[in-house]
C-alpha cells in the first residue's frame, strides 16, 4: 500500500458526504421536520464541503483528472495557503462540522460519512500527504507533420542496429517476432511511414 | 448510425428490459401499498410516503440480487461456451459484465435515496401522531399499544411522546441495520470511483469487500417487522371501510368494530439475494481452486522500460485471442487479484502475459522477477476471462490501434492471424492486418523487440484512412482500439467520415474494446 495517496480518497468521500448533507438538509428543512433547523445548517455545511473538496488536488506521480470546471474553485482555494494545504486542518474541519449535523436524523448518515472522510484525511495527514493546486498548462497546438520526428534515413526495410544482417524483404512493420533477425511471413507485409 | 445499431442492438434490448422490470416493479409495489385495504390505518398515519418506501425497497430487493452476477465471472465463462453456436455480438454483450454491474450500483443509489427519505417522512409522521394530542384517527392508532397487551395491537413503533426518532432509528433492527448498509454502500462507491480504481486499485479492491457487510445486513433488515398492516382476521371483523369513521367508538361495548389488529410485514429480502450470494460463493470457492493449480513459467523476459513479461504453462488452459486472466502473486500479497490481457496466441503452446509498472503491486512483481534468485515467485492464475477480438477475424481489412500497454491485446491477434496464415486456415477472412503501435518514447518496441518503431509520431489519421479506403475500395474495413477515450472519438469520427454512402463501397466499422 506504498504509493496509496490517500487524500484522493478522502476527497471523493468528503464530496460525496457533502451531497448527503446538502440532501438530508433539504429533506429536513422542506418537511418541516422536528429541529429541522439543525437541517439548514447541513445545507450550509454540506455546501462549503462540496467547494472545498471539488478542486482535485495533484497526485505525486502521474496525471490526475481534473474535475469539470475546477479551476475557479482551484484559485480560490490557493488563496488560503496553508489552511487548504494541510490535511490536518481538514481532517479537524470536517469532524467539526459533522458534528451539529448528528442531531437529526435525516442528516445523520451526513456525519457518519463525512466523520469517515475526516479520518482518512487524517491518516493522509499523518503520511505527509498535502493539497498541490493542479496548474493549468498553456495548450500546444501541435503542427501537422511537426510530431513527425527524426524520420529514418535508410530507407525500409530497416535492420535492427545490433543485426547488422542482409535486409530482407520480408522484415516488418509491427509483425510478430519475440527476437531480432529476418523471419518468415506468409503474406508480403507492406510498411507505410506517414 | 446503422453501425451502432447493428453492433449494440442486443445491449439496447438488454438495458430496456432491465429498466421496464424495474419501473413495472416499482409502481406495482407502490400501488399495492396505496390502495390495499390492509394498509389503510399505516396510510392514515404515513400518507403516500409508506408506498415510496416500499416501491424503492422492492426496486433496491431486484438489483441487490442482480447486481452480484456480472461478476462471476467463470458463470459467465460457462454461459459464453454454452452459447458458442451463438453470434458474435450476443456473446460480446456477456463482456460488458462490468459496465451492467455500475449501472445496477447507480440505480441502488438512487432507490436507497429515495427509500432514506421516504422513511426519513415516515418516523417524522409516526413521531408527530404519537405526540399528537387532537384525538384524530392518527393519534388514536398511535396509542394502541397502551391499549391491550400482546403482540398484534401496536402500529405505531414510536411508543411514547418522548422517544426521539433518532432512538429508535438507532434501537431497531431496521433502522440500524439501515444505516450500517448504508455507510457500506457510500464507502464503497466511493472507492469505485474510476479516477480511485485505476490509481489505487487495492483501495478499491479491498473496500469493495464490505458488500459482505452490504449483503448480511440487507439480509436483515426487514426482520423487524418494523412496517405493519392489518391482519387478515381483524380485516374480516373489522374492515376500516367500515370502521374507520366510528373510530371514536372503537372503546365501545357494543360498537360492530373492534380496534384494529396488526402484524409486521414478513421480511423478503433474503428470498431474492439467496440465489445470487449461494451462486457467487460458488464462484469464490471456483476461482481459489482453480488458482491452486499448479502454474509453471517457462520464460521470464525483461523488457526495458519496466515491461515484464512471463511465459507459461498450465494443465488444461486454453483460450482465444484478446482474453485476459486474473494474476495473483502469493510472496507479494495474498489476496490481490489483478485482470491482465494474454499477449500470445492460441496456437502457441504457452500463455504470456506482459506486466508493466503502473502501481503498487505490479512494481513489487517485477521487481521480484528482477532479483533472478533461484526460487523464482509463484504465480496463481484464473482464468482465461472475455471473447471480445474474435470479430478481427471477420473483417477482410482489420486495422488495429493500439496506445501504450493497450497493444497487449492486439499482440495476441496478430500473433493469431500469423499463425493462420502459416496454417492456411480458410476460416480466416483477413487479407491485411495494419497496425498502429503508439510508442512514445520507448527506444524500442516493447513486443517484437524491433530498434526501429513501428510509426514515428502521431499518425495523421486523415492520412491513414484515406490510403485505406484507396487500396480497398469495395472492402468491409473493421477498425478496432485499445486505447484513451480521446483517441476512440477521433476514428470514431474517421470512420463515419470515410465510409462510403453507397454501401457497395468501402465500409469502415469501428469497435472499441475496453480490455
Amino acid at each position: 500500500m506504498g504509493q496509496i495517496e490517500w487524500a484522493m480518497w478522502a476527497n471523493e468521500q468528503a464530496l460525496a458526504s457533502g451531497l448527503i448533507l446538502i440532501m438530508g438538509g433539504i429533506v429536513a428543512t422542506a418537511g418541516q421536520f422536528t429541529k429541522w433547523y439543525f437541517g439548514v445548517y447541513s445545507i450550509g455545511a454540506g455546501v462549503f464541503v462540496c467547494l472545498l473538496e471539488y478542486p482535485r488536488g495533484k497526485r505525486r506521480k502521474g496525471s490526475t483528472m481534473e474535475r469539470c470546471g475546477q479551476k475557479y474553485m482551484t484559485k480560490v482555494l490557493k488563496l488560503f495557503g496553508p489552511l487548504t494545504r494541510n490535511y490536518y486542518i481538514r481532517a479537524f474541519l470536517h469532524l467539526g462540522l459533522s458534528v451539529p449535523a448528528g442531531f437529526l436524523l435525516a442528516t445523520i448518515l451526513g456525519t457518519a460519512c463525512l466523520a469517515i472522510a475526516s479520518s482518512i484525511y487524517l491518516l493522509a495527514a499523518v503520511r505527509g500527504e498535502q493539497w498541490i493546486p493542479i496548474e493549468p498548462k498553456p495548450k500546444e497546438r501541435p503542427q501537422v507533420g511537426a510530431t513527425i520526428k527524426q524520420p529514418p534515413s535508410n530507407p525500409p526495410p530497416r535492420p535492427p542496429a545490433e543485426a547488422r544482417k542482409k535486409p530482407s524483404e520480408e522484415e516488418a512493420a509491427g509483425a510478430v517476432g519475440v527476437s531480432g533477425g529476418p523471419q518468415e511471413n506468409p503474406v508480403p507485409v507492406i510498411d507505410e511511414v506517414v | 448510425m446503422g453501425n451502432w445499431v447493428v453492433n449494440h442492438w442486443f445491449s439496447v434490448l438488454f438495458l430496456a428490459t432491465w429498466l421496464g422490470l424495474n419501473v413495472f416493479l416499482f409502481v406495482h409495489a407502490f400501488l399495492s401499498y396505496e390502495k390495499a385495504d390492509k394498509y389503510y390505518y399505516t396510510r392514515e398515519i404515513l400518507g403516500s410516503a409508506l408506498a415510496w418506501a416500499r416501491a424503492s425497497a422492492r426496486c433496491l430487493n431486484f438489483n441487490s440480487m442482480l447486481i452480484l452476477f456480472p461478476v462471476c465471472r467463470n458463470l459467465l465463462s460457462f454461459l459464453r461456451g454454452t452459447c458458442s453456436f451463438c453470434r458474435c455480438t450476443l456473446r460480446k454483450q456477456l463482456d460488458h459484465n462490468l459496465t451492467f454491474h455500475k449501472l445496477v450500483a447507480y440505480m441502488i443509489c438512487l432507490h436507497t435515496a429515495i427509500h432514506i427519505i421516504a422513511h426519513l417522512f415516515n418516523f417524522e409522521h409516526y413521531s408527530r401522531s404519537q405526540q399528537a394530542t387532537d384525538g384524530s384517527l392518527a393519534s388514536i392508532l398511535s396509542t394502541l399499544s397502551h391499549q391491550e397487551k400482546g403482540e398484534g395491537s401496536w402500529l405505531n413503533p414510536i411508543q411514547s411522546p418522548n422517544m426521539t426518532v433518532e432512538y429508535v432509528t438507532f434501537t431497531s433492527i431496521a433502522g440500524l441495520t439501515g444505516v450500517i448498509i448504508t455507510i457500506a454502500l457510500v464507502l464503497m462507491v466511493t472507492s469505485a470511483m474510476e479516477f480511485i480504481q485505476r490509481s489505487y486499485f487495492e483501495v478499491f479492491w479491498y473496500t469493495h469487500h464490505i458488500f459482505i457487510i452490504y449483503f448480511i445486513g440487507l439480509g436483515i433488515h426487514g426482520t423487524g417487522g418494523i412496517v405493519r398492516g392489518q391482519t387478515e382476521e381483524s380485516l374480516n371483523e373489522s374492515h376500516p371501510h367500515r370502521c374507520a369513521e366510528s373510530f371514536k367508538h372503537w372503546d365501545d361495548h357494543d360498537s360492530h368494530c373492534k380496534h384494529p389488529q396488526f402484524e409486521g410485514l414478513p421480511t423478503e429480502s433474503w428470498k431474492w439475494i439467496l440465489v445470487p450470494g449461494v451462486l457467487y460463493i460458488f464462484e469464490r470457492i471456483l476461482r481459489f481452486y482453480r488458482s491452486q493449480q499448479k502454474v509453471v513459467i517457462t520464460k521470464v523476459v525483461m523488457h526495458p522500460s519496466k515491461v515484464l513479461e512471463l511465459q507459461m504453462n498450465k494443465r488444461g488452459f486454453s483460450m482465444e485471442v484478446g482474453q485476459y486472466i486474473f494474476v495473483n502473486c502469493p510472496s507479494i500479497s495474498y489476496l490481490e487479484w489483478h485482470p491482465f490481457t494474454l499477449t500470445s496466441a492460441p496456437e502457441e503452446d504457452f500463455f504470456s502475459i506482459h506486466i508493466r509498472a503502473a502501481g503498487d503491486w505490479t512494481e513489487n512483481v517485477i521487481r521480484a522477477f528482477e532479483r533472478q534468485q533461484s526460487q523464482i515467485p509463484r504465480i496463481e492464475v484464473d482464468g482465461p476471462f472475455g471473447t471480445v477480438s474474435e470479430d478481427v477475424f471477420q473483417y477482410e481489412v482489420a486495422v488495429l490501434v493500439g496506445a501504450g500497454i493497450g497493444v497487449t491485446p492486439f499482440a495476441s491477434i496478430l500473433k493469431s492471424i500469423w499463425y493462420k496464415f502459416q496454417h492456411a486456415d480458410h476460416n480466416l477472412k483477413t487479407q491485411t492486418a495494419g497496425h498502429a503501435a503508439l510508442n512514445f518514447d520507448k527506444a524500442t518496441d516493447i513486443l517484437t523487440g524491433l530498434k526501429q518503431k513501428t510509426s514515428f509520431g502521431r499518425p495523421m489519421w486523415d492520412n491513414e484512412f484515406s490510403t485505406i479506403a484507396n487500396a480497398h475500395p469495395r472492402s468491409v474495413v473493421g477498425v478496432f482500439l485499445c486505447g484513451p477515450q480521446t483517441l476512440a472519438k477521433s476514428l470514431s469520427k474517421r470512420c463515419h467520415q470515410y465510409s462510403s454512402l453507397d454501401p457497395r463501397k468501402v465500409q469502415f466499422y469501428f469497435n472499441k474494446e475496453n480490455f
